[in-house]
Protein backbone atom coordinates (compact mmCIF):
# COMPACT_ATOMS: atom_id res chain seq x y z
CA UNK A 1 0.00 0.00 0.00
CA UNK A 2 1.47 3.40 -1.20
CA UNK A 3 -0.63 6.64 -1.42
CA UNK A 4 -3.55 3.73 -1.95
CA UNK A 5 -4.59 4.24 1.36
CA UNK A 6 -8.51 3.20 2.11
CA UNK A 7 -9.14 0.60 -0.47
CA UNK A 8 -11.87 -2.08 0.43
CA UNK A 9 -12.30 -4.28 -2.84
CA UNK A 10 -16.14 -5.71 -2.46
CA UNK A 11 -18.13 -7.97 -5.28
CA UNK A 12 -20.41 -5.62 -6.09
CA UNK A 13 -17.54 -3.22 -7.26
CA UNK A 14 -17.38 -5.30 -10.26
CA UNK A 15 -20.57 -4.21 -11.41
CA UNK A 16 -19.50 -0.53 -11.31
CA UNK A 17 -20.35 0.91 -14.81
CA UNK A 18 -17.56 0.14 -17.65
CA UNK A 19 -17.43 4.04 -17.63
CA UNK A 20 -16.18 4.29 -14.12
CA UNK A 21 -13.54 1.85 -14.46
CA UNK A 22 -11.64 3.27 -16.81
CA UNK A 23 -10.18 5.88 -14.48
CA UNK A 24 -9.07 5.30 -11.06
CA UNK A 25 -10.39 6.50 -7.78
CA UNK A 26 -9.29 9.63 -5.87
CA UNK A 27 -10.29 10.70 -2.70
CA UNK A 28 -9.70 7.08 -1.52
CA UNK A 29 -8.86 4.11 -3.68
CA UNK A 30 -5.21 4.12 -5.65
CA UNK A 31 -4.28 7.51 -5.04
CA UNK A 32 -1.06 6.69 -6.58
CA UNK A 33 -0.73 8.79 -9.95
CA UNK A 34 -3.62 10.66 -8.88
CA UNK A 35 -1.51 13.36 -7.19
CA UNK A 36 -0.13 14.98 -10.54
CA UNK A 37 -3.30 14.60 -12.80
CA UNK A 38 -4.38 16.70 -14.80
CA UNK A 39 -7.62 16.87 -12.54
CA UNK A 40 -9.16 13.95 -14.12
CA UNK A 41 -9.37 11.37 -11.54
CA UNK A 42 -12.53 9.90 -9.79
CA UNK A 43 -13.39 10.56 -6.34
CA UNK A 44 -13.95 6.98 -4.36
CA UNK A 45 -17.87 6.17 -3.54
CA UNK A 46 -19.14 3.99 -0.70
CA UNK A 47 -23.06 3.42 -1.99
CA UNK A 48 -25.41 1.66 0.60
CA UNK A 49 -29.36 1.08 0.27
CA UNK A 50 -32.11 0.16 2.71
CA UNK A 51 -35.70 -0.21 2.27
CA UNK A 52 -36.34 3.29 1.47
CA UNK A 53 -33.44 5.16 0.53
CA UNK A 54 -29.65 4.71 -1.55
CA UNK A 55 -27.03 6.71 0.57
CA UNK A 56 -23.89 7.72 -1.27
CA UNK A 57 -21.04 8.98 0.96
CA UNK A 58 -17.70 10.72 -0.24
CA UNK A 59 -14.39 11.70 1.32
CA UNK A 60 -13.91 15.19 0.28
CA UNK A 61 -11.66 16.44 2.83
CA UNK A 62 -10.98 20.91 2.54
CA UNK A 63 -13.82 20.78 0.01
CA UNK A 64 -16.32 23.93 0.88
CA UNK A 65 -20.11 23.19 -0.17
CA UNK A 66 -20.05 25.74 -2.92
CA UNK A 67 -17.59 23.28 -4.69
CA UNK A 68 -19.51 20.45 -5.07
CA UNK A 69 -22.52 19.86 -7.71
CA UNK A 70 -24.85 17.31 -7.31
CA UNK A 71 -27.32 16.15 -10.23
CA UNK A 72 -29.71 13.15 -11.13
CA UNK A 73 -30.81 12.92 -13.99
CA UNK A 74 -32.12 10.18 -15.82
CA UNK A 75 -31.76 7.35 -12.94
CA UNK A 76 -27.42 8.58 -12.96
CA UNK A 77 -26.25 10.76 -10.10
CA UNK A 78 -23.74 13.16 -11.40
CA UNK A 79 -21.19 14.49 -8.82
CA UNK A 80 -18.46 16.88 -9.61
CA UNK A 81 -15.78 18.88 -6.93
CA UNK A 82 -13.87 20.75 -7.39
CA UNK A 83 -10.51 21.32 -4.94
CA UNK A 84 -8.58 24.22 -5.62
CA UNK A 85 -5.01 24.44 -5.36
CA UNK A 86 -3.35 26.54 -2.85
CA UNK A 87 -1.81 28.96 -4.32
CA UNK A 88 1.67 29.82 -1.64
CA UNK A 89 4.38 32.53 -2.70
CA UNK A 90 7.54 31.63 -1.33
CA UNK A 91 7.19 27.92 -0.62
CA UNK A 92 8.81 25.02 -0.91
CA UNK A 93 7.13 21.76 -0.51
CA UNK A 94 8.66 18.73 0.66
CA UNK A 95 5.23 16.28 -0.12
CA UNK A 96 2.26 16.75 -1.73
CA UNK A 97 0.01 14.44 -1.61
CA UNK A 98 -3.23 15.47 -1.15
CA UNK A 99 -5.21 16.05 -4.82
CA UNK A 100 -6.25 19.33 -6.32
CA UNK A 101 -8.26 19.93 -9.18
CA UNK A 102 -11.18 18.74 -10.47
CA UNK A 103 -13.46 15.32 -10.16
CA UNK A 104 -16.15 14.06 -11.52
CA UNK A 105 -18.18 10.74 -10.83
CA UNK A 106 -21.31 9.51 -12.85
CA UNK A 107 -23.36 6.56 -10.99
CA UNK A 108 -26.14 4.83 -12.22
CA UNK A 109 -28.38 4.14 -9.42
CA UNK A 110 -29.94 0.72 -9.19
CA UNK A 111 -33.39 2.13 -8.33
CA UNK A 112 -35.28 4.45 -9.33
CA UNK A 113 -35.17 7.77 -6.61
CA UNK A 114 -37.53 10.87 -6.25
CA UNK A 115 -34.99 13.21 -7.60
CA UNK A 116 -37.21 16.47 -5.78
CA UNK A 117 -35.99 15.00 -2.30
CA UNK A 118 -32.27 14.13 -2.92
CA UNK A 119 -30.57 15.86 -0.11
CA UNK A 120 -26.58 16.00 0.96
CA UNK A 121 -25.02 17.15 3.61
CA UNK A 122 -20.91 17.69 4.05
CA UNK A 123 -19.32 17.30 7.64
CA UNK A 124 -16.24 17.15 8.46
CA UNK A 125 -14.95 16.41 4.73
CA UNK A 126 -17.45 14.12 4.32
CA UNK A 127 -20.16 14.02 1.98
CA UNK A 128 -23.40 11.81 2.48
CA UNK A 129 -25.77 11.96 -0.58
CA UNK A 130 -29.18 10.79 0.68
CA UNK A 131 -31.35 9.48 -2.47
CA UNK A 132 -35.12 8.52 -1.12
CA UNK A 133 -36.68 5.40 -3.72
CA UNK A 134 -39.38 6.27 -5.48
CA UNK A 135 -42.41 4.64 -4.51
CA UNK A 136 -42.37 2.10 -7.32
CA UNK A 137 -38.66 1.17 -6.10
CA UNK A 138 -39.96 0.25 -2.37
CA UNK A 139 -40.55 -2.61 -1.07
CA UNK A 140 -44.34 -3.45 -0.74
CA UNK A 141 -46.13 -5.98 1.35
CA UNK A 142 -49.19 -7.39 -0.84
CA UNK A 143 -51.85 -8.34 1.86
CA UNK A 144 -53.61 -11.45 0.42
CA UNK A 145 -56.68 -11.45 0.43
CA UNK A 146 -58.82 -14.62 1.70
CA UNK A 147 -62.24 -15.08 0.74
CA UNK B 1 6.12 6.86 -6.19
CA UNK B 2 7.91 8.82 -8.59
CA UNK B 3 7.89 11.93 -7.17
CA UNK B 4 9.13 10.93 -3.49
CA UNK B 5 12.63 11.34 -5.31
CA UNK B 6 12.08 14.49 -6.74
CA UNK B 7 12.13 16.28 -3.15
CA UNK B 8 14.96 17.90 -3.07
CA UNK B 9 15.42 18.60 0.77
CA UNK B 10 13.63 16.08 2.47
CA UNK B 11 12.74 17.89 6.09
CA UNK B 12 10.55 15.76 7.08
CA UNK B 13 10.75 11.85 6.46
CA UNK B 14 8.26 9.23 7.63
CA UNK B 15 9.54 7.20 10.83
CA UNK B 16 10.36 3.84 9.81
CA UNK B 17 9.18 1.70 12.69
CA UNK B 18 6.01 3.30 13.88
CA UNK B 19 4.80 1.75 16.76
CA UNK B 20 1.30 1.08 16.74
CA UNK B 21 0.09 0.92 20.50
CA UNK B 22 -3.50 0.10 19.39
CA UNK B 23 -4.37 -2.96 17.15
CA UNK B 24 -6.96 -2.88 14.15
CA UNK B 25 -6.21 -1.13 10.71
CA UNK B 26 -5.16 2.28 10.08
CA UNK B 27 -5.14 4.04 7.03
CA UNK B 28 -2.53 6.37 5.90
CA UNK B 29 -3.53 10.23 5.48
CA UNK B 30 -2.46 12.25 2.63
CA UNK B 31 -0.29 15.00 3.61
CA UNK B 32 1.25 18.41 2.08
CA UNK B 33 4.24 19.42 3.85
CA UNK B 34 5.07 22.92 2.75
CA UNK B 35 8.39 25.11 4.38
CA UNK B 36 8.14 28.58 4.77
CA UNK B 37 10.45 31.25 5.72
CA UNK B 38 10.05 30.46 9.69
CA UNK B 39 7.44 27.11 9.76
CA UNK B 40 6.88 23.92 8.37
CA UNK B 41 3.50 23.69 7.49
CA UNK B 42 1.56 19.87 7.37
CA UNK B 43 -1.88 19.76 6.01
CA UNK B 44 -3.14 16.27 6.57
CA UNK B 45 -6.58 14.73 4.78
CA UNK B 46 -8.25 12.95 7.82
CA UNK B 47 -11.80 12.87 6.37
CA UNK B 48 -14.34 11.76 8.97
CA UNK B 49 -12.55 12.39 12.01
CA UNK B 50 -13.80 15.15 14.57
CA UNK B 51 -11.48 17.78 15.88
CA UNK B 52 -11.20 16.38 19.39
CA UNK B 53 -10.59 13.11 18.11
CA UNK B 54 -7.16 13.91 16.64
CA UNK B 55 -3.88 13.22 18.83
CA UNK B 56 -0.83 15.38 17.23
CA UNK B 57 2.61 13.91 18.95
CA UNK B 58 6.11 15.65 18.48
CA UNK B 59 8.98 13.84 20.43
CA UNK B 60 12.53 13.53 19.72
CA UNK B 61 12.09 14.82 16.08
CA UNK B 62 9.48 12.50 15.15
CA UNK B 63 5.62 13.68 14.63
CA UNK B 64 2.58 11.46 15.04
CA UNK B 65 -0.66 12.07 14.07
CA UNK B 66 -3.79 9.74 15.04
CA UNK B 67 -7.04 10.83 14.53
CA UNK B 68 -9.93 8.58 15.59
CA UNK B 69 -12.28 7.72 13.43
CA UNK B 70 -15.41 5.26 14.04
CA UNK B 71 -17.22 3.39 11.50
CA UNK B 72 -20.19 5.78 10.21
CA UNK B 73 -22.21 2.97 9.31
CA UNK B 74 -23.34 -0.63 11.08
CA UNK B 75 -21.88 -3.91 10.09
CA UNK B 76 -24.86 -4.90 8.35
CA UNK B 77 -24.93 -2.07 5.66
CA UNK B 78 -25.80 -3.42 2.75
CA UNK B 79 -23.21 -1.66 0.38
CA UNK B 80 -23.25 -2.10 -3.09
CA UNK B 81 -20.08 -0.03 -3.64
CA UNK B 82 -17.51 0.19 -1.46
CA UNK B 83 -14.51 1.62 -2.80
CA UNK B 84 -13.03 3.12 0.53
CA UNK B 85 -12.89 2.11 4.34
CA UNK B 86 -13.33 4.08 7.00
CA UNK B 87 -10.99 3.57 10.53
CA UNK B 88 -8.27 5.71 12.33
CA UNK B 89 -5.94 7.45 10.63
CA UNK B 90 -2.16 6.91 11.54
CA UNK B 91 1.22 8.23 10.83
CA UNK B 92 4.17 9.34 11.64
CA UNK B 93 7.63 11.55 10.11
CA UNK B 94 10.57 12.65 11.06
CA UNK B 95 11.63 16.21 11.14
CA UNK B 96 14.89 17.12 10.56
CA UNK B 97 14.70 20.98 11.28
CA UNK B 98 14.90 22.02 14.63
CA UNK B 99 11.32 22.86 15.83
CA UNK B 100 10.49 24.94 18.44
CA UNK B 101 8.12 22.07 19.78
CA UNK B 102 6.34 24.60 22.83
CA UNK B 103 5.08 26.60 19.54
CA UNK B 104 3.94 23.85 17.87
CA UNK B 105 0.08 24.75 16.07
CA UNK B 106 -2.57 22.51 15.24
CA UNK B 107 -6.15 23.66 12.96
CA UNK B 108 -9.12 21.36 12.13
CA UNK B 109 -11.39 22.25 9.57
CA UNK B 110 -13.03 20.55 6.96
CA UNK B 111 -11.60 17.21 7.45
CA UNK B 112 -8.42 18.86 6.95
CA UNK B 113 -5.64 19.12 9.63
CA UNK B 114 -3.40 21.52 9.66
CA UNK B 115 -0.06 21.54 11.75
CA UNK B 116 2.43 25.10 12.00
CA UNK B 117 6.05 23.78 13.34
CA UNK B 118 7.54 27.21 13.84
CA UNK B 119 11.63 26.19 13.15
CA UNK B 120 13.68 27.22 16.31
CA UNK B 121 15.37 30.28 16.39
CA UNK B 122 18.58 29.13 15.38
CA UNK B 123 17.72 28.31 12.17
CA UNK B 124 16.09 31.24 10.95
CA UNK B 125 17.42 33.35 8.33
CA UNK B 126 18.32 36.73 10.18
CA UNK B 127 19.97 39.89 8.93
CA UNK B 128 22.94 40.58 11.04
CA UNK B 129 23.24 44.21 10.84
CA UNK B 130 27.21 45.27 10.18
CA UNK B 131 28.13 47.92 12.40
CA UNK B 132 30.69 50.47 11.02
CA UNK B 133 32.86 51.63 13.70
Amino acid sequence: MVFGYRSTRHPMYQLRDEMDRLLTGFFGQPAEGSRFTNGRGQPAVNLWEDEDSLTVELEVPGVASDQVEISVVGGELSLKIERPELKQQGVTYHRRERPVGSFTRLLRLPSDVAADQVEAELSDGVLTVTLPKAQSAKPRKIEVATA
Amino acid sequence: MADENTITKPAADEATAAEHTRSGRFYRPNVDILEQEDELLVLADVPGAQGDAIDVKFEDGTLAIHAKVDPRQDDNTSFLLREYGVGDYYRTFQVSEAIDAGKISAEYADGVLTLHLPKAEAIKPRKISVKTG
